[in-house]
């Protein structure tokens, strides 16, 4: 990318992404618009892809609700998006988790992270 | 024809932006300018009405001696480039030789514009590519005709090719307009443009930006 197009995408990025990681559990607070009715809802589950392109970075998170796989792909720097918190940090190997749509039930659970294999947990930006 | 003041830019790539709703929208950046002009085209003397504007640093060294003296009466250093646009005498009497032109004093947010550029060279392309042909058959003992066009016409009647018949060529490397996009920002301090969709041309290609013909501008 050029330096001029890093600079025109700057203005586009969010002031605060927290950091989060493949295999985190998080909550996206997300508005959704209804007509002209406005509220937030919140989509709960794990992240199982990042694709990191500055302005146009996505993340997908999958959830299993009332037994049916969902997955949802935001857009990381988007408005819409009131809050992002993250939850516990999984410990995972890869950094595409599609394994989990094959898994359900005790199978698709992830294990999570030892302060151990995090030595610098908690310095969260 | 186009009679809106334009500029002369470079197509700097594409990305998106959030509206205020946070909608998305696919852009373009073009950095447009700054221009400067360069000569006034009038009626009694050249006639026709015209601004040749100047865009991009070009060093010293590069510029030929007749040109030397353009440059110097504009008062400007060397350009790049220079392009001329048709416009109407009044708007062109609005302008000095030597004033610089920037985005933000031609175009606005909402505003509708048109590019043109050099699009993409693809070479000598065959009529799949080309034309969008199905081509031939892989299988069933095709020989050497699996991306041929076939027919090119009829027999006794008429006798030949109809004009304006898909056949292999040169492909792309020409100048194409793209018409009234919506600019979706203006970047004064970037001298950029984000205009929505696509342009013709490679990143870094030249472009010429004018306010769209086909759509009446805001006042």
């Amino acid at each position: 990318m050029s330096p001029k197009m890093a600079s025109i995408e700057k203005t586009q990025l969010r002031d605060k992404t927290p950091e989060f990681r493949i295999g985190d559990a998080v909550r996206v607070h997300y508005q959704i618009r209804e007509g002209d009715k406005e509220r937030v809802q919140v989509f709960h589950g794990v992240v199982i892809r990042r694709q990191r392109a500055g302005a146009r970075s996505t993340f997908t998170v999958r959830k299993v609700s009332y037994g049916v796989g969902v997955e949802r792909v935001f857009l990381l720097h988007s408005p819409r998006i009131e809050k992002l918190e993250v939850g516990s940090h999984g410990h995972v190997r890869r950094s595409r988790l599609y394994y989990l749509r094959d898994l359900k039930g005790k199978a698709a659970r992830i294990r999570e992270k030892t302060a151990v294999a995090v030595p610098n947990e908690g310095s969260e930006p | 024809m186009n009679q809106n003041l334009g500029m002369v830019g470079r197509k700097v790539g594409m990305t998106q932006v959030f509206e205020a709703d946070g909608t998305v929208r696919q852009v373009t950046a073009v950095e447009a300018g700054p221009c400067v002009v360069i000569q006034k085209r009038t009626p009694q003397k050249d006639g026709y009405s015209a601004l040749a504007l100047g865009f991009g640093e070009k060093p010293d060294r590069l510029v030929k001696q007749p040109q030397r003296k353009q440059f110097e009466k504009a008062g400007t250093t060397a350009k790049r480039v220079i392009r001329e646009f048709r416009l109407a005498e009044d708007i062109v009497a609005k302008y000095e030789v030597g004033q610089q032109i920037k985005v933000d004093d031609v175009f606005a947010a909402g505003d509708f514009v048109d590019v043109a550029g050099t699009s993409i060279g693809r070479g000598f392309t065959g009529v799949m590519r080309r034309w969008n042909f199905k081509g031939g058959r892989m299988t069933h003992g095709t020989h050497e005709y699996r991306r041929h066009g076939g027919s090119i016409g009829q027999n006794m009647t008429p006798g030949r090719t109809w004009p304006n018949k898909g056949m292999p060529g040169q492909h792309g490397n020409v100048r194409r307009s793209v018409m009234s996009l919506r600019v979706a920002r203006v970047l004064p301090d970037e001298n950029v443009i984000l205009v929505e969709g696509g342009v013709p041309g490679h990143v870094q290609g030249l472009v010429e930006v004018r306010g769209a013909a086909k759509r009446p501008r805001k006042a």
